[in-house]
This record gives structure tokens, C-alpha cells and sequence, in this order.
């Protein structure tokens, strides 16, 4: 039977069982729109189109699925680049669909036209322009394949709206097959060995694992492999989650706000096992000292990551999951109790460090300090809730005060850092798990990059907190102005100049409330979360408190500034 | 170090601008490159010259090799090869020149492809080398416009360039 390009869309999109759809109309796709009414899929209707994109990245990041958006073209489409290179650089499984002029027009700067696939190509994992109605499934199909398969990312579709209005017959196709893309899984057995004979010579080992633990649902793996072995293990920001934060065996974060003993742990160690990370520049400080007495196994389903920043030693190229569970039975051959005896000098030398420096504030300060509220998130929520963050301070003390325990409970921009991100992703997430408690920590300044979709957490009844730690700076800026700048703070004060949250929230039709005493944060924090409706919570904190401990951009990761 | 790289592309639009792009989004210099259908249509054979050290070729043919439209990519510096390029120049022709021209067009088994009341087309079939010495010995002749394919290249012997070694 025959059915228009928009019909089909929406087929599609049932068969790749898409339950939610975050999106924005506009003239291009108003067929669709049309087509969507009684499609049964929920719509959730955003403000701004960059939150759509922001909001299926966190629906995508909390389940696993992928998440989809719909908008129109022109400024829709364009609106929506930041939220696909937020999803591009973290590997998140996101399908951006756009609207287009005419085919015919294409070209002619048409009302409304943009050429957003030239526009997305270097931040999209793939893009399509769909000239022919016919075409449709096939590349509806291959879009979503090629999102969640490998390393996932964000693929864009560009509808135009001659296509959409076109009418073929319909076939959803099976299989994929894409000649140019079979992205390998299994991981070189031979090399799987060698790692296992590299681990078991090594003293000093370090287990350093990243966003690809969670991409690849293999954090039980990951946790039997470091409990097996004694191995510490260090986790990305990204990697948050994938190993438990309060496990003896981790080391918390590394990297320019990581632990003291994570970083000097990295710096000290002979063997550096890394699972699903990508040595970030953030993560390794001055790449040339990075490391220096240790071999490298680099496990990644992206060849491209292997050898990019550091020479690796030992690469093997395959899903994080099934390469480490191809570890456990060549495990049984070896003598894991001599191995783990010989450990026992380096969880010496650990514990020295940790009694060096332990990440610490003021806890007798008369002021509202930062870390403490999110010390009390945690333990008010005993980690099981699903927390987004914003980009800055308020997303390192987070990392560091809040130990993740489970995978998928972090929703951060950590690639590209893209503040204004957390609060739509919280949205995403909630609409994902509506029974779930979610909660954005943000900051003054980032949370105003997209606020606009307090009307839309209003509209749908999502009650996602938003605890704002106000410190009336963009702080990790003033921050960077204080110790390289001679605290000349340009641009970076917003102390008097932002609005009363309270009455944002309020405006909005949703609860505000307000904390500027320590012993008011533990009552709010319970009040906040007995309300079964969006809250914003404005913690009025510490105006200059700093994130420690710090790695300057580009020198050794064991240069930290402590205080 | 100067690399000549063969890919097998998807013939498609767009694939060019991805390939481009993966360049200049890195700052990555292209030397010459030349893109025409296969022997199946569907199908295009690219040859791309670019300079880089190890680290950065690495990188570029892994990057290649992420393209989603990119079925094959070889770096045939790994290989032994055998390039060509065309390149055509019209010449100034006066009088006093016509002879040395010919003569040089001859000696490097080039041809002459058209010929004007003062100039002279020529074009010549060869490899870098022998394309700047035929340009080196022109030059001094007066060259008005130049224009170079670009290079095409294949394995030696009976191996097929795309097929692992």
C-alpha cells in the first residue's frame, strides 16, 4: 500500500519502537506533525530546539535507547547544532529529525532553508538529506542502526517537505547493510591474551575507565575484573557511575579536578588499563608527562580514539562489554593470589596519598558552602536518584562530592561542556522514568542558558529539581580569574543582575524555594523532594569558594593546587 | 612524509565534502586529488595526496576509515606503486621557440593537442617527476597556463591495490 513521506516517517519510527518524540513544529513539517496526532507516540513539546536535542540526549543517556527529535528547518534545525555536538563528542545515541524546503528550492535561500546537513556534518556521526520519498526506510532504518551501533552518536535526517508530502510504497527493510560500516565488536583474541600477561606482570596497576563502560553496559564486567584482580580503578567524568563511587577499590575521578590519589596514582603507576575512555585533554594534563612509567592497554570500539593523544602499547578494538568478559576464563590459568599479593605495596603507597590529601571544604562555615549540598543530595537520596549537571563548578563538585554507584544516573556535558545542558536532560530523564527522582544541580549562570523550559517541565507536570547553587559568578571562569588573571573578574559577575528564582519559578506556575543558611539546606532538600511537581531550589552559597584539587590547563597531572 | 592514499567510496552526493571536510576540520593539507566512478557504478576510486608524519597519517586513515560512505582505505606508500598524472600547458610560440618546444614535448613523449597563432597546448603523461622536469624545461619558454590532473595511482604486478597485501 502507498503512504506519503510523512506517514512513513512515522512508521518508521514505530518500528524502531520510538515511545517519545521531543520536538517543535514549524511550516516544513507540518505534514508530519499532522501525521503524528494519533500516532500514539508522546510529544513533548520544548521551547527552544536546542533543549529538544538536550532532552533526547538525556532520555537517551538514562535508558539506553535512543532518543529522537523533531523540528522544522531553517532557524529550527540550526537551533538544534549545539545539543547534536553535545551528544556527538559524549557518544550519546540521539536521531535528529529536520524539516526542509522543497527539493526544488533547496539552493535558492528559501524561506526558512538552511543546509543543515552540510552545517552538522563534522558533528554528526552520520547525516542524511532524503531526495526521494522512496529512500525513506532505508535510511530511517540505517539512521537508527548506525546511532546506537558502534560508538553511538547523533545522526541527522533532513526531511524536505516535497518529500514528506511524496507518496511510495511502504517497506520497512529488515537489515542494514552498509558496506562502509561494520564496526568490530569481538576484540583480537591474541591481543586479549597478551593484556592478560602484560596485567599479571605488572606492580602498579590502575584501571582508568570512561564513558564507554556506560555505553556499552558493562560496568558488572568491569566491576568483577578490578574485585578479581585487585585492581584500583579511576573513572572519566563520563565514566562516573560505571564503577561504584564508594567501592574500596576506587580511586574517584582523574583529571584536572580528579583526586589527589587518582592522579597521582595514574602518574606512578606501570600499567594503565584503559576501558572506554579517550585521554582527554582535561583527564591528562601535559600529555608528554602523562603517565611516564606506564604501558598502556586501550580497549575501544573506536580505532580512531587508539594512539590519538598517547602512544598506546597494547590496543584492542571491540565492545567494552564483550572484550572484558573474554578476560575471565584466560584469568583461570593464571596464579591470581601471587598477583594480588604483589599488589599490596601499591595499596601501601595509595593509602599514603589518600592520608596526603583528602578532598575537603569548610564544614563550620556560616555560609552555605556548595559541596555541602550536594554531600546532602547524595545522602538524602542514597544515590539512586538521576542526576543532571550543568557545566562549571557546580558540575565538578558534583562529580567529586556525589559517588555515583550505578551507571546512567549522570547526565553531563563533559566533552563539550555545553552549560544550559543539564536542565533539559533532567527533563529528558524524567519523562523517561516519570517515578524517578531527578534532579539538576546547576549554577546561576548556567542554569539561565535554558530556562525557557520551565514552562515546559510546567506544561507536562515533570518534577524536576533544580537545585541552584547561586554563587552570583560564573564561577569556574572566576575561578580561572582568580589564580591567572589577577582577580580581575570581567564579564563573570552576576551577583544583583539575575532574577529572583523564587519568582521565575512562580512565573512559571511551579514551586520556588529558597536557602541562604546551612542548617536550612537539609529541610528544603526534604521539602523539594516530597513535592511531586518541578521545584526550583536557590541555595544561596559561598560566593568565591574554589574547586580542589586543580591541575592548571597543560601541566603534569601531579602539579595540583591543593588549596 | 608524502603519502598516496586510495579509497573506495560510496558514489554518492556528499561523500567528497565528508572527505574534505575530515581535512580541513584538522587543518590538514590535501596535495592533489583525483575522484572518478570505478568499474561499478555504484562505486567511486579516489586517490588522495597529503603530507603528514606517522602520528597524523595514522590518524587520517583511521578517520577515513569512520566515514560511513567509505567502503576501503589503503595507503599505498606501504606498497610499491605506480603513479601518473596528466598535466596540460599552453605555451607561448614564437617564433624561435616552436622548434625547442616540439623538441621537448618529444623528448618526453608528450603531444601536441592544439595549437594557436602563439601558442602551443601540450600535454604529457607521467609521473611528479617527470611532470616538474617537463614544466622545469618549459618554464623558461614562456608557460601561460598550467593545469595538473592530479595524481592516480596503482599497485604493482598482478596484486589489486585494495585488496589487503
Amino acid at each position: 500500500m502507498k503512504k506519503t513521506g510523512a506517514q512513513i516517517v512515522v512508521e518508521c519510527l514505530k518500528k524502531e519502537g520510538v515511545d517519545t518524540l521531543f520536538n517543535y513544529p514549524g511550516g516544513a513539517v507540518i505534514a508530519l506533525f499532522d501525521e503524528l496526532l494519533h500516532s500514539g507516540i508522546r510529544q513533548i513539546l520544548v521551547r527552544h530546539e536546542q533543549a529538544a536535542v538536550h532532552a533526547a540526549d538525556g532520555y537517551a543517556r538514562s535508558t539506553g535507547k535512543v532518543g529522537v527529535t523533531l523540528v522544522t528547518s531553517g532557524p529550527g534545525a540550526t537551533n538544534t547544532v549545539t545539543g547534536i555536538a553535545t551528544a556527538f563528542m559524549d557518544s550519546v545515541p540521539v536521531v535528529v529529525l529536520t524539516g526542509q524546503v522543497p527539493t526544488a528550492l533547496i539552493g535558492n535561500d528559501a524561506f526558512q532553508e538552511a543546509d543543515i546537513v552540510g552545517i552538522t556534518r563534522p558533528c554528526t556521526k552520520h547525516n542524511y538529506l532524503a531526495k526521494d520519498v522512496s529512500d525513506l526506510p532505508r535510511i530511517m532504518k540505517e539512521a537508527f542502526y548506525i546511532a546506537r551501533s558502534g560508538r553511538p552518536g547523533p545522526v541527522l535526517i533532513d526531511l524536505p517537505k516535497d518529500v514528506l508530502a511524496g507518496s511510495a510504497e511502504f517497506k520497512y527493510p529488515e537489515k542494514v547493510s552498509i558496506r562502509g560500516y561494520r564496526p568490530t565488536y569481538e576484540g583480537h583474541p591474541g591481543q586479549i591474551q597478551r593484556a592478560v600477561k602484560l596485567m599479571m606482570k605488572s606492580r602498579r596497576p590502575v584501571l582508568y575507565i570512561g564513558g564507554g563502560i556506560i555505553s556499552s553496559n558493562a560496568s558488572k564486567e568491569v566491576t568483577l575484573l578490578a574485585e578479581r584482580l585487585g585492581i584500583p580503578v579511576t573513572m572519566t567524568l563520563m565514566g562516573l557511575g560505571g564503577f561504584p563511587g564508594n567501592h574500596p577499590l576506587s580511586l574517584g575521578m582523574l583529571g584536572m579536578h580528579g583526586t589527589y590519589h587518582a592522579n597521582m596514582a595514574v602518574m606512578e603507576s606501570d600499567l594503565l588499563i584503559a576501558v572506554g575512555a579517550r585521554f582527554d585533554d582535561r583527564v591528562t594534563g601535559m600529555i608528554e608527562a602523562f603517565a611516564p612509567h606506564a604501558q598502556i592497554i586501550h580497549i575501544d570500539i573506536d580505532p580512531t580514539s587508539i594512539s590519538k593523544n598517547v602512544r598506546v602499547d597494547l590496543p584492542i578494538v571491540g565492545d567494552c562489554k564483550r572484550v572484558l568478559s573474554k578476560f575471565f576464563p584466560l584469568l583461570e590459568e593464571e596464579d591470581i593470589e601471587s598477583f594480588k599479593a604483589g599488589l599490596e605495596r601499591w595499596y601501601q603507597q595509595i593509602e599514603k596519598w589518600k592520608s596526603v590529601y583528602t578532598m575537603n571544604y569548610d564544614r563550620n562555615a556560616s555560609v552555605i558552602k556548595p559541596q555541602y549540598v550536594i554531600e546532602k543530595i547524595y545522602d538524602l537520596t542514597k544515590g539512586e536518584a538521576i542526576i543532571a549537571t550543568e557545566v562549571g563548578q557546580n558540575q565538578m563538585w558534583t562529580a567529586q562530592y556525589y559517588p555515583f554507584t550505578k551507571p546512567r544516573t549522570l547526565l553531563t556535558s563533559g566533552g563539550l561542556g555545553t552549560m544550559g545542558y543539564g536542565f533539559p536532560a533532567a527533563m529528558g530523564a524524567q519523562v523517561a522514568f516519570p517515578n524517578r527522582l531527578v534532579i539538576d544541580i546547576a549554577g546561576d549562570g548556567s542554569f539561565q542558558m535554558n530556562s525557557q523550559e520551565l514552562a515546559t517541565v510546567a506544561q507536562y507536570q515533570l518534577p524536576v529539581k533544580i537545585a541552584i547553587l547561586n554563587n552570583g559568578y560564573l564561577g569556574m571562569v572566576r575561578q580561572w580569574q582568580e589564580f591567572f588573571c589577577g582577580k580581575r573578574y570581567a564579564q563573570t559577575c552576576l551577583k544583583g543582575v539575575s532574577p529572583d528564582f523564587v519568582k521565575l519559578a512562580e512565573a512559571y506556575g511551579i514551586v520556588g524555594l529558597k536557602a541562604t543558611r546551612p542548617e536550612e539546606v537539609v529541610p528544603i532538600l526534604k521539602k523539594a523532594f516530597s513535592i511531586p511537581k518541578p521545584v526550583i531550589i536557590d541555595f544561596v552559597v559561598d560566593p568565591e569558594e574554589n574547586v580542589y584539587p586543580m591541575v592548571p590547563a597543560g601541566e603534569p597531572l601531579n602539579q595540583m593546587r591543593l588549596v | 612524509m608524502r603519502h598516496v592514499i586510495t579509497l573506495l567510496v560510496e558514489n554518492e552526493f556528499g561523500v567528497l565534502a565528508r572527505i574534505a571536510g575530515l581535512f580541513s576540520g584538522r587543518g590538514f593539507n590535501i596535495e592533489s586529488l583525483c575522484v572518478a566512478e570505478s568499474m561499478d557504478p555504484t562505486v567511486s576510486t579516489m586517490t588522495l595526496v597529503t603530507r603528514g608524519d606517522d602520528q597524523i597519517i595514522e590518524q587520517v586513515l583511521k578517520q577515513l576509515n569512520k566515514l560511513i560512505p567509505v567502503i576501503k582505505v589503503v595507503d599505498l606508500i606501504e606498497k610499491d606503486f605506480v603513479e601518473r598524472e596528466m598535466v596540460l600547458v599552453k605555451v607561448s610560440a614564437t617564433a624561435e621557440t616552436r622548434e625547442e618546444i616540439l623538441r621537448v614535448v618529444d623528448i618526453f613523449r608528450g603531444k601536441v593537442v592544439d595549437v594557436g597563432t602563439k601558442t602551443y597546448t601540450v600535454e604529457v603523461t607521467g609521473d611528479e617527476k617527470k611532470v616538474n622536469a617537463f614544466l622545469a624545461l618549459l618554464k623558461p619558454l614562456g608557460i601561460k597556463e598550467l593545469v595538473r590532473t592530479g595524481r592516480v595511482a596503482m599497485v604493482r604486478g598482478s596484486k589489486i591495490s585494495t585488496e589487503p597485501a
